[in-house]
């Protein structure tokens, strides 16, 4: 890998439906500022900038990477926009990391955002075209036929989901950031939603947020003088596989088999269960949750909803993922992914307040986007590899 | 209030009004277009000036100060139904907005857009609103020539258009020859031997162009489905099924509409065939299957779509 990399600062803005009261250059300049205190540092401190968000189509925003170099503090810097789908928030910190593992830049500021209240997701991702023919039915009619498949094939009790869609809403009741903040949230409250997509309800997507997540990284001369405690990046990896190919797996996509395969190796981990201390994992719609930890190889496969039965994934459980309450409660596209990596760097520098996994020192980051097509992950540790 | 009065009193020409140095200062600044108030011995700004300070009753200073014109709601009352007299002609609020820098607010007209007659009152309507005068261009010194207040700007709108020449390309090209002739035509792989289709003229996972093109049946099986409880404009009703459909001979599956059935009798492994719509219909378009209808056979088991999912 290099240079060795570390989080040296995490900045979030409150996930909202809507932040009208802020432009898309004062919404991702309030994640940063807050990332830059964090780091105890200014914008003349920066060395180069990388930003991620998802398709320019949601806001209509065309090379925003462009648009925001000013309100970024780049002019004069490097400047590079990252762009891959809803991962693109994990993917733009694993290059802004590859900046500083390369002994190129001592401290890159990585940002990633989404402002869905002025934009139209179903409609982005549904555009039509003379030649094809799409249903207009957004993300979740998408991914619902492979939540069935993954429900034929494993034999998971129907079930399941609800408890994901609960687990990490209790979750989000410790976040300050989170966007859903459901008091008394219950099996009974999430059944008794409709179902949008079948076998997809109503409390088991994920919202529509406004938000915007930045961090510093460091070289390790600069995490050195940092004021709060570094996360140290111990492995990251990217795949990706086309959407149509015959022989494909939606269920448990290869490319994010071989991701995880590849930030494992790159980590020294041979057992995601017993050796991560907790996981920010993209889960969107709460059946992703058995999937993905079938598809990262916390378990073996049909074994996933098991693990989420018996509770290992809850707070109190031996592997918790999404302490923060997740995808499920906060969803700002482009900046999901961004979420999971900080989080799981805030968990290892013993930062993250209410919802701190008590004694966190090895956590996973994790997104994917497309049609369940592009993997970004990523491992920070408190000890320096 | 009656509609049609039958009796009129009013004054020839309007009552006068002498305003004094102090309500004098306040109209002549507005109608310079300027909003100004007056402080007391207190320090307070009051605005609408008046001469005594209502608090304790001692004259105001003659320190005069600029304010606003941008200012905060305190308090509002809407009104669905204007009468005559009212300074607007459609619903607006009356409301109590405190200048940026004065101590007190003063009453005015707040113009909240157009809205129908008897419109309850919109959600952007709030205490703690921001908003700012509509000055008349002809201004006389009377608090007239302040139209009426307005919201500050928040939202604005970026009309966007992009204007394209869409070509589809060799393969897809000839897919859509196909379609127009109600043939579904697909491409095989040298190296893996499976069917893509729509035809692409390469295999996505072995990365070589293909060679073979295979006519495919319109029968096929349902893999996986979605059912859709969220309207689309080309589904027949709501809930729609989306549904995976593996074509006969196929290597991989087409994501298409399911119908002619009740939805949550859909099945993995439900047979299906091809509904086309009548031929004088017909284009270069996929749009010339209507959808998948069900077709009376026996259901696939799951052994034999499971590695289609």
């Amino acid at each position: 890998m290099g240079e060795p990399c570390a989080v040296i600062g995490v900045g979030q803005t409150e996930y909202r439906t809507r932040r009208l009261d802020v432009s898309m250059a004062g919404l991702v300049r309030e994640a940063a500022w807050r990332a830059l205190q964090d780091a105890g540092l200014d914008w003349g401190d920066i060395d180069a900038v990388v930003v991620g968000k998802a398709p320019d189509l949601f806001e209509g925003v065309m090379m925003p990477e462009a648009y925001l170099a000013d309100a970024l503090g780049a002019r004069g810097k490097p400047l590079l926009r990252v762009h891959t789908a809803g991962s693109v928030g994990g993917s733009t910190a694993i290059v802004a990391a590859g900046l500083i593992h390369s002994g190129r830049h001592e401290r890159v500021l990585t940002v990633a955002w989404e402002k869905q209240s002025e934009s139209n997701a179903t409609w982005a991702l549904t555009v039509e075209s003379p030649h094809n023919t799409s249903l207009v039915v957004g993300a979740g009619g998408y991914f619902a036929p492979h939540i069935r498949a993954y429900i034929a094939r494993s034999g998971a009790p129907t079930h399941i989901g609800t408890l994901v869609a609960v687990k990490d809403r209790l979750n989000a009741l410790k976040n300050p950031y989170a966007h859903l903040k459901i008091p008394g949230i219950s099996r009974e409250m999430v059944e008794s939603t409709p179902m949008l997509w079948e076998p997809i309800r109503y409390l088991e997507t994920c919202p529509s947020s406004d938000g915007a997540c930045a961090m510093v990284l460091a070289s390790e001369r600069a995490a050195r003088r940092a004021p709060n405690p570094p996360a140290w990046v111990l492995g990251a990896a990217m795949r990706s596989e086309p959407l149509f190919f015959a022989g494909r797996d939606t269920v448990n996509p290869r490319a994010g088999r071989d991701a995880a395969a590849e930030v494992y190796r790159q980590a020294g981990i041979t057992d995601p269960r017993r050796e991560l201390d907790c996981a920010e994992v993209y889960v969107p719609f709460s059946w992703y949750e058995p999937m993905w930890l079938e598809n990262l190889g916390f378990c073996g496969e049909g074994e996933g909803w098991k693990l989420t039965e018996a509770g290992a994934t809850a707070l109190d459980g031996d592997i918790p993922w999404n302490p923060s309450g997740g995808v499920l409660s906060s969803n700002p596209i482009g900046a999901s992914g961004m979420i999971r990596f900080a989080e799981a760097a805030l968990q290892v520098r013993g930062m993250a307040g209410e919802h701190q996994v008590d004694g966190a020192r090895t956590a996973l980051g994790h997104a994917y986007g497309g049609g369940a097509q592009f993997f970004a992950m990523w491992i920070v540790g408190s000890d320096k590899p | 209030m009656p509609s049609s009065p039958n009796h009129v009193l009013e004054f020839p020409g309007g009552y006068t009004r002498s305003v004094g140095p102090v309500i004098g200062r306040f109209l002549s600044e507005l109608r310079d277009g300027r909003l100004m108030g007056v402080r007391t011995a207190s320090g307070r700004v009051l605005v609408p000036p008046t001469e005594y300070d209502p608090d304790t009753g001692a004259a105001v200073t003659d320190e005069w100060v600029e304010v606003g014109p941008a200012g905060t709601v305190q308090s509002w009352s809407w009104v669905p139904r204007p009468r005559h007299g009212h300074p607007l002609d459609r619903p607006f609020a009356w409301a109590l907005i405190k200048p940026d820098g004065a101590d007190t607010a003063l009453l005015h007209a707040l113009d909240m857009g157009v809205h129908e007659l008897g419109a309850k009152p919109p959600k952007t309507l709030t205490t703690g609103m921001r908003v700012r005068p509509r000055w008349r261009a002809e201004r006389r010194g009377h608090i007239g020539d302040i139209e009426c207040f307005l919201p500050e700007v928040a939202v604005i709108t970026a009309p966007t258009r992009l204007e394209y020449r869409l070509r589809p390309g060799r393969a897809q090209d000839r897919f859509l020859e196909g379609i127009s002739q109600g043939r579904i035509l697909g491409d095989r792989c040298p190296v893996c031997e499976q069917v893509i289709v729509p035809m692409r003229g390469l295999c996505p996972r072995d990365g070589v162009p293909t060679v073979e093109e295979v006519e495919l049946p319109h029968t096929g099986t349902v893999t996986t489905f979605a059912v859709n409880n969220i309207p689309d404009p080309r589904a027949p009703e709501v809930p729609f099924v989306s549904a995976y459909v593996l074509l006969d001979g196929a290597g991989m599956t087409m994501l298409a509409l399911v119908a002619g059935v009740p939805a949550d009798r859909v099945r993995m492994g439900m047979r299906v065939r091809a509904a086309w719509r009548p031929r004088r219909e017909w284009g270069r378009t996929m749009d010339n299957i209507k959808w998948f209808e069900p077709l009376d056979e026996p259901d696939v088991p799951f052994e034999r779509i499971k590695d289609y999912l």
